[in-house]
């Protein structure tokens, strides 16, 4: 069976599926990064070996996207590398095919996505700060000591939120350990603070965007009940959140690979030997001129695969330096 | 005297070519680098722009090397960067630069404060000396406008990209050695042939995207990741709202820009400091030129901007064209803007195919 990769590598996950030529979702796997992009593609990919092997599913191309998308397109040889904002768009019209929002909260970005007949017409991302997204709420349920599978459901059983201040995320850690003091439930608090952060989102992200039905929510911070049940009450629309939630951005670069590979007839996929390979990452600082750029080599057994960080391309090409 | 100014874009090849003419010796302003912005961030008030801090930056860079005096252009309006020459002055004078600012507001707004400061100026060479090298500053402002927007037009069609980043940094050298009107105009031509001559696919029609924002970060390509770069190396034409020539015709030498302002005034009728206005215009101006989609660039905390940015929806839907807005702040990571502007550049491919399907 002909079928495509895609990889998400994120900030907090990184994350695999396999879909045949309808689209469907054979395989899934969501892992952490854990600040090692390379190691964890590798894990990833030996990982989608296995679930796929004596199936005759063939991979006829590949696909990246997330903010390692260039690293990871570099390991297992992608077809397309693209942004998360397409990939995600992508991914949620496929699914739904006549959705005209998405809400995606990953671990350090946020963005909102406006699609019209299929086509996205406007998005926005975070920017500087990243209050609201899903490592704030990682380490708030660390601080609570409250596994994060189970801080959603917590919030569901408040019955009078307490009021957080949303707006930067150490602030809001000054608060909620203000209302701790004072007294106030952790349920409470919970609830509150899931309120706060889609408060946040609506103001900054969505500042502006016209938010229409059907809403599809994906991301990471997608699996927690007590968000989802805060943008239902504050938006007055039923939520979405499609099965493959967590991975949608893998879905979106595994459809565009597949599109792309239809059009250019051959996949430059490198095999699931990469996973056994010795990928060396290095950097340097260059002293051609005041902008002092910080070049990243990637290389296989001292020979440089891809570099970048130049501003000026000298460093572009590979044969300068072998 | 020892002279310096701040950087921004190309106008170091005039301001430094003017003065020396002038009888000053100029300390050259370096190109912005981590260590500017490091310097900027360090004695800067914590919730200072972006621009306040480079700029800061870029004086204790110069006056290091013995700057003595250090010569800016006055800001327009309710904006912070109003303020912002006198607020610099102090902070060197406490660090223990004795440096004089001269900070030049528009001379039909204060002809009385701009003749006593140009006194100060030519006063070295006299005012003939001015006139004279005057007329070629400004010719070689001109050039340099025209050298750079033939880029903008250039480098989406442009087969090698590096091959045409290239030839405009000669050109901009060879527009820096002219030294008389004619060479100003040979230099022109030469640097226009350069770029010309560089192998280009001129049947693709590339996206055509207007750049907009405060004036700092929309000149300074260390301020905004080189993001005219990154956009006409991804296939996009990029026509930048302030060039050198026009902003010192409208806000150095007289108050200017009230067109652009006009075509504010259905969504914000008065000024806002800073850009703001102008910002909102300039998407009406570039939605009824047909550009495909417009980027807005603010230092992060800029008020203008900020007000901008907010009426933008409304102007956005009324004239039918994208617009996307990034603030600014010391992040040197280039990722995340790249990430935007090519999710922004998809946007605007699709929405271009499906109106040429209908």
């Amino acid at each position: 069976m002909q079928a495509y990769l895609g990889v998400d590598v994120g900030s907090v996950s990184t994350n695999l599926v396999v879909i045949d030529d309808d689209g469907n979702v054979l395989v899934d796997l969501y892992l952490r990064t854990q600040g090692q992009p390379i190691q964890a593609v590798q894990e990833g990919m030996k990982q989608v070996e296995e679930a796929i092997k004596g199936k005759k599913i063939e991979i006829c191309g590949v696909g990246t996207t997330g903010s390692a998308r260039t690293l990871s397109g570099v390991i297992v040889g992608a077809d397309t590398v693209k942004n998360e904002i397409t990939a995600h768009a992508v991914a949620a019209s496929h699914l739904v095919p006549d959705v005209q929002t998405v809400l995606e909260i990953g671990g350090q970005d946020s963005k909102i996505i406006i699609l019209r007949d299929g086509i996205v017409v406007d998005f926005a991302m975070n920017t500087v700060c990243a209050a609201g997204t899903g490592s704030f709420l990682d380490h708030q349920a660390a601080r609570l000591n409250i596994p994060i599978e189970d801080f959603g459901g917590l919030a569901l059983q408040s019955e009078a939120s307490v009021r957080i201040a949303g707006r930067c995320s150490v602030f809001a850690e000054s608060d909620m350990i203000h209302k701790q003091q004072m007294g106030h439930p952790t349920p409470d608090i919970i609830a509150g603070l899931c309120d706060a952060l889609v408060r946040n989102y609506l103001n900054n992200v969505g500042k502006g965007k016209e938010i229409l039905a059907p809403v599809v929510f994906q991301g990471g911070v997608a699996a927690n009940v007590g968000i989802r049940a805060a943008f239902e009450k504050a938006l007055g629309l039923k939520i979405i959140v499609p099965d493959y939630f967590k991975v949608m951005g893998a879905i979106g670069a595994a459809l565009l690979a597949k599109a792309t590979v239809k059009e250019k007839g051959e996949t430059n996929f490198r095999g699931f030997v990469v996973s056994d390979l010795e990928y060396q990452a290095s950097s340097f600082e260059c002293q051609g001129c005041p902008n002092l750029c910080e070049i990243v080599n990637i290389s296989v057994d001292d020979k440089v695969l891809a570099r970048w960080g130049g501003r000026c391309g000298k460093w572009d090409t590979l044969s300068k330096t072998g | 005297m020892k002279i310096s100014f701040p950087y921004m874009g190309t106008s170091h090849i005039v301001v430094s070519y003017l003065f020396e003419k002038l009888g000053f010796e100029v300390i050259y302003p370096p190109t912005p680098s981590k260590r500017t912005l490091s310097l900027g961030v360090q004695y800067a008030p914590e919730f200072a722009c972006l621009p306040f801090k480079i700029v800061l930056g870029t004086y204790l860079e110069v006056v290091e090397k013995g700057a003595e005096i250090l010569i800016t252009s006055g800001g327009c309006g309710p904006c912070r960067a109003g303020y912002y020459g006198e607020l610099h002055k102090r902070i060197l004078h406490d660090l223990g630069y004795p440096v004089e600012m001269i900070v030049i507001e528009p001379p039909l707004v204060e002809p009385l404060d701009f003749l006593r400061k140009l006194h100060k100026i030519v006063k070295p060479k006299g005012i003939f000396n001015l006139l004279h090298y005057g007329r070629i500053a400004l010719e070689k402002l001109k050039a340099l406008d025209v050298v750079e927007s033939t880029l903008h037009e250039l480098r989406p069609l442009a087969l090698d990209k590096q091959q045409i980043n290239q030839a405009y940094i000669e050109g901009l050298e060879l527009i820096r050695q002219a030294d008389s009107v004619k060479e100003v105009i040979e230099a022109k031509k030469a640097a226009l042939e350069m770029l010309e001559s560089v192998p280009a696919d001129h049947t693709f029609k590339p996206l055509r995207i207007g750049l907009i924002g405060e004036i700092y970060v929309v000149l300074e390509p260390a301020a905004n990741h080189d993001i005219e770069r990154l956009l006409g190396e991804r296939g996009a034409y990029v026509h930048r709202s302030i060039f050198l020539a026009n902003w010192t015709r409208d806000n150095v030498l007289a108050h200017g820009e009230k067109d652009i302002r006009a075509m504010a005034i259905p969504y914000l009728n008065q000024m806002v400091g800073g850009h703001g206005q102008n910002s909102v215009g300039e998407v009406v101006r570039y939605a009824e030129e047909g550009f495909d989609g417009v980027i807005q660039l603010a230092p992060f905390t800029c008020i203008p901007e900020i007000v901008a940015k907010s009426i933008m929806p409304a102007v956005s839907r009324d004239k039918n064209i994208p617009v996307m807005t990034l603030f600014l702040d010391e992040q040197t990571g280039q990722a995340g803007i790249e990430t935007r502007i090519e999710a922004f550049l998809d946007l605007l491919w699709q929405k271009r195919k499906k109106q040429e399907a209908s």
